[in-house]
């Protein structure tokens, strides 16, 4: 981690703290989203848990406790200070079929969003198909991330835009979810493309 | 790099906010990111652990929802409704919430970018 700030009182937003700017990390299980969070995050990651029942609602019966149906759903997100008077905070989500079930979570983490960073192992590319599904359900401009893992296969960006079916506009790069610098590379070809997105869209 | 867990207990979130899971007349105004500190005015002994959890770990400044929860280790839902209660009890408040992204917000983008290059 690369925080300077892990003392007691470094867990806390600074005063002068006005705006709290938000983006998502999105893509599978296990394809680096918490790494990549972690990496550029000044606080030790953070997690929460929502407990909700495929019908989306917060259980509001005791019956539903021993209900199979009810699912958890985790989200891990860090912070980064960027300026006196402003925090960039990152939520990672999961894109599984499961967690779609359970919009409510994903309604709450779009709101007020900016973007969405879609991770994408070259391994199984068509696992952050749902991701994507999610994040363009929701309106969010949103660049793909590959994280190199060491035993990725490696191929052409036209075969990687092909198979991920992905606009010429999007942007698609390669990433180490576990060095900051390259990570932040990723957010910053992130943030560009909301950037031009917002402007092409000012009414 | 593995986060701290959070052990989710259905009975306990149901318990702790009374069976609630509508918020208050604030929780409105509450987002993940919604920075929230406590007044350091009232009185703690009338609140319950959680509350009293909450107070006291944002006696020492602001921290997002989120983070809260993270912190005190239940869902966001629950902490929402809690937070709701105790900026109506004026033990917390909030600052003013974070402005929805929409085109108008470039000038945040930008600041956002330059911020991202100053860590390379």
């Amino acid at each position: 981690m690369a925080s300077t700030t892990s003392s007691d009182s470094g867990i806390y937003v600074r005063d002068t703290v006005e705006t709290a700017a938000k983006l998502l990390v999105v893509g599978p299980f296990g394809v680096g989203k918490t790494t990549l969070i972690g990496a550029v995050s000044e606080i030790e990651p953070l997690r929460t848990e929502e407990v909700m029942t495929q019908a989306g609602a917060l259980v509001d019966d005791l019956k539903g406790v021993e209900d199979k149906r009810t699912t958890t759903v985790a989200m891990d997100f860090g912070r980064l200070t960027l300026a006196p008077d402003l925090v960039l905070y990152l939520f990672g989500a999961p894109g599984q079929q499961r967690f779609m079930r359970v919009a409510p979570v994903w309604q709450q983490l779009a709101h007020g969003a900016y973007g969405a960073l879609v991770l994408a192992d070259t391994r199984r590319l068509d696992a952050s198909f749902d991701a994507m599904e999610m994040v363009e359900k929701h309106g969010l401009p949103y660049a793909v991330a590959l994280n190199s893992f060491p035993d990725s296969p490696h191929f052409p960006e036209e075969e990687i835009r092909e198979a991920l079916d992905l606009s010429p506009e999007t942007p698609l790069v390669d990433c180490d979810a576990r060095d900051r610098a390259s990570a932040a590379r990723a957010l910053i070809a992130l943030v560009k493309h909301v950037h031009t997105y917002y402007r092409e869209h000012l009414p | 790099m593995t986060p701290r867990r959070v052990r989710t207990d259905l009975v306990r979130s149901y318990v702790i906010t009374g069976g609630r899971h509508q918020p208050s007349r604030n929780t409105h105004s509450l987002e993940l990111v919604s920075l929230v500190t406590a007044t350091g005015d009232r009185p703690l002994g009338e609140l319950d652990p959680e509350r009293q959890k909450m107070v006291r770990l944002c006696q020492g400044g602001y921290l997002s929802v989120a983070e809260v929860a993270g912190h005190v280790r239940l869902p966001v839902s629950v902490t929402t409704i809690l937070l709701a209660d105790l900026i109506d009890s004026g033990h917390m408040v909030v600052r003013k919430p974070p402005p929805a992204a929409r085109p108008t917000d470039l000038d945040v983008l930008e600041k956002v970018l330059d911020g991202l290059n100053n860590i390379l």
